[in-house]
């Protein structure tokens, strides 16, 4: 179309004939440019993601030379005498995380379900608003919070009850002294309860509505359309929502650092303090003077990128297995 | 000066734009290529600005390569603690010597040691010394020596949270250590009960509270620690992070004193500095002359007077436990850390007239934020030490 009028511009206008012959060289040009531009970009974050494995692998030799595999395995953080084992750091952090989800997954999608199937549409996208600027709030704040309110809370109100309903669980057992993997867990939902809303509204709004009317032409009821029609429907980008949701959890530091209560152990009870890969990275970083301890850290960078890594690619696994056992609602 | 030089860029650009804009008014004259033409006009303007734009950039830094020549301008990382002082001592001393910048960046004492070893600042700034490995570590790398000069003097403070106990409790070192390794688990352990006769202390847990980074605070009081007691000496040690055998970690000076406050009978340090500001009230500690102090900054002065006898060449001291009757046991130096070997002469001569002035006038400002001042001795013999920086 554009071409044709530039075509015939040419051939009604002799006097530029040059110049309209370079704009449709340069015009040919677009197509070759963009995918350059594209492919470049593309290419960009694979280059960054690669050196950055790289400058963390080079800069932890000293410790995988000395500790070699056992510095997953080991429970020891000792910078005074040298020993370092990652085990407690990991162990924190993927508890923290478990405990996040399991709050925040059906939180979220019940709010997305409720916000996108159930309440009128433009009250819907002004409490999605509110939602995606929950997801804005810097994290340090989240962690202000929960020291501030919601450990004095738990402590007080939710712990107490918990032990004296379910206190013979190893998991609720020993003393509470508020900054805990359990706080961690809960601040941490909080944060990424955002996450799942906001993109699970989206994937849900997506769905179309001729499924739904499908639906309740055959004489289901609203509850069964959501149930058995439009979640089915959505379920790839629901989890996909969950999954961001669990990077997010893995790889947060300052709100943790502030009520996980950083220390080292690996303890059966959800209760006791705990300790970040993350936050133990942040928090020993700048005052680390020993080689041997600044290699240590890296490392504990590897670990959490390879742990992301690790988990994402399950997720995938996932997803892959359940788009196939159940390929017909695409 | 360069905010002047932002209108004249400004300008320039309007002017350049000016001068291209009849540009699509002479087209039209040609009506069919009128519409082309147009376009064509708005991306010489657009190129225009943006060619004035870059001629004005580079001029512009030409124009300060040139102003620059004449200034001096050195560079400083390292320890958080001092990091209030130095910037006000950094900043009036750029005032009476408007040629000179000094600029710092307050990346932790590990950060200050690593980039001064590697030669990427002009000096660094740690609250522990150097150990002899870092020492010969970077005497291989930059083939010069590197000295200390103490600057200011820093306290550690305890503070505790015990609901129905309102008066100052004093802590033995004894206490202390037992407390921090795990040894003495209630407060009304007979340790801490003995030297509070007046205090009728609670037969509660004691949740045990210690920073979680790392942190020269943390150096100060372990090392306090390791003096006082064989066992922490034995089985913790002292670095800015230590394996700790009991409690929960806080973030920075804010996250100690938090939890300290949101948990009932628990006890945590912070420096002396964030419990005035911040109107914490805080124990004594009994000196190695076996009297109760109350930090403050004459006691910890005082500290650093008692430890200047034994003060060796290097000042790489610790004055933890210092002797003395008035001083307070839980101090220390922090310390600018400067190669001794400084070629380029101006920068030379620039460090070496900032460290007398901070050892003259600089000392005379460091009450105003709380800070310690160094005693008259320490002052006179780090004055003979700036005379080794040379050439």
């Amino acid at each position: 179309m554009n071409e044709l009028l530039t075509e015939s511009r040419a051939a009604s206008e002799p006097s530029a004939p040059k110049r309209i012959r370079l704009a449709h060289r340069l015009a040919r040009a677009g197509d070759p440019l963009f995918y350059g531009l594209t492919l470049a970009s593309a290419a960009s974050i694979l280059v960054i993601t690669g050196w950055l494995v790289y400058q963390l692998y080079v800069n932890c030799e000293e410790t995988r030379r000395q500790f070699g595999w056992s510095f997953l395995v080991g429970r020891n953080w000792d910078p005074v005498a040298g020993d370092f084992g990652a085990l407690p750091f990991i162990y924190g952090t993927i508890v923290t995380s478990i405990i996040a989800l399991l709050i925040a997954t059906p939180l979220g999608i019940s709010a997305a379900i409720f916000l996108a199937e159930l309440v009128p549409p433009r009250l819907s996208s002004v409490l999605a608003f509110l939602v995606d600027l929950l997801a804005a709030v810097p994290s340090v704040i989240y962690g202000l919070l929960g020291i501030f309110l919601l450990v004095p809370f738990l402590s007080s109100t939710v712990v107490p009850v918990l032990q004296k309903a379910v206190g013979f669980l190893p998991i609720f057992s020993g003393p509470f002294y508020g900054v805990s993997l359990f706080s961690a867990g809960i601040v941490l939902a909080v944060m990424v309860i955002p996450f799942i809303v906001s993109i699970s509204r989206e994937v849900l709004l997506a769905v179309p509505q001729a499924q739904r009317e499908a639906s309740f032409a055959l004489g289901s009821t609203h509850w069964e359309t959501v149930w058995k029609v439009v979640l089915p429907h959505a379920r790839r980008g629901i989890y996909a929502s969950v999954f961001l949701a669990l990077a997010r959890a893995l790889g947060e530091t300052m709100a943790v650092t502030m009520v996980i209560g950083n220390a080292p152990e690996i303890s059966k009870s959800l209760l006791a303090p705990g300790y970040s890969i993350a936050a133990a990275v942040a928090n020993e970083f700048t005052e680390a003077t020993e080689n041997l301890h600044l290699s240590a850290l890296v490392e504990l960078g590897l670990v959490l990128f390879a742990i992301t890594i690790v988990i994402n690619g399950l997720a995938r696994l996932l997803i892959l297995a359940t788009a196939r056992g159940q390929g017909h609602h695409g | 000066m360069s905010r002047g030089q932002t209108t004249g860029q400004g300008r320039s650009v309007k002017d350049g734009a000016r001068t291209v804009e009849p540009a699509p008014g002479r087209r039209t004259r040609a009506p069919r290529a009128g519409v082309r033409g147009g376009r064509g006009g708005r991306w010489a303007v657009l190129g225009a600005a943006a060619l004035g734009l870059v001629l004005c950039a580079a001029g512009r830094t030409w124009a300060e390569d040139n102003t620059n020549s004449a200034t001096i301008s050195l560079t400083g990382a390292g320890a958080t603690f001092p990091y209030p002082m130095y910037s006000k001592w950094f900043d009036a001393y750029h005032k009476l010597h408007p040629n000179i910048e000094i600029n710092y960046q307050s990346i932790g004492s590990g950060g200050g040691i690593r980039q001064v070893t590697e030669g990427t600042v002009d000096f660094g700034a740690t609250d522990g010394p150097m150990t002899e490995a870092q020492m010969k570590a970077l005497k291989e790398k930059r083939a010069c020596g590197i000295l200390h000069f103490p600057t200011v003097l820093g306290g550690v403070v305890p503070i505790y949270n015990i609901p129905g106990v309102t008066g100052e409790i004093k802590f033995t070192p004894a206490a202390l250590a037992g407390i921090y390794l795990g040894t003495i688990t209630k407060w009304n352990d007979a340790a801490i009960q003995k030297a509070n006769p007046g205090l009728k202390l609670p037969e509660s847990d004691i949740v045990v509270v210690h920073r979680a980074d790392g942190s020269g605070t943390t150096y100060i009081w372990v090392d306090f620690l390791s003096k006082v007691s064989e066992p922490w000496k034995d089985k913790v040690g002292v670095a800015t992070s230590v394996k700790w055998p009991v409690g929960l970690g806080g973030k920075g000076n804010e996250g100690v004193s938090g939890l300290v406050q949101q948990t009932a009978h628990s006890i945590g340090y912070v420096e002396l500095i964030y419990a005035v500001q911040n109107k914490i009230s805080y124990g004594t500690v009994q000196n190695a002359a076996g009297k109760f102090i109350k930090a403050d900054l004459k006691s910890v002065t005082a500290a650093a007077a008692g430890a200047a006898k034994d003060m060796p060449e290097d000042f790489r001291v610790s004055i933890t436990n210092a002797p003395g009757d008035d001083a307070y046991p839980v101090a220390s130096f922090t310390w600018l850390l400067v190669p001794d070997q400084i070629q380029n002469e101006s920068k030379r001569k620039a460090l070496v007239d900032f460290l007398n002035w901070m050892l003259d006038a600089g000392q005379s400002t460091t009450e105003a934020l709380q800070y310690a001042p160094l005693p008259k001795a320490v002052i006179e013999k780090e004055k003979k030490a700036i005379e080794k920086i040379h050439g």
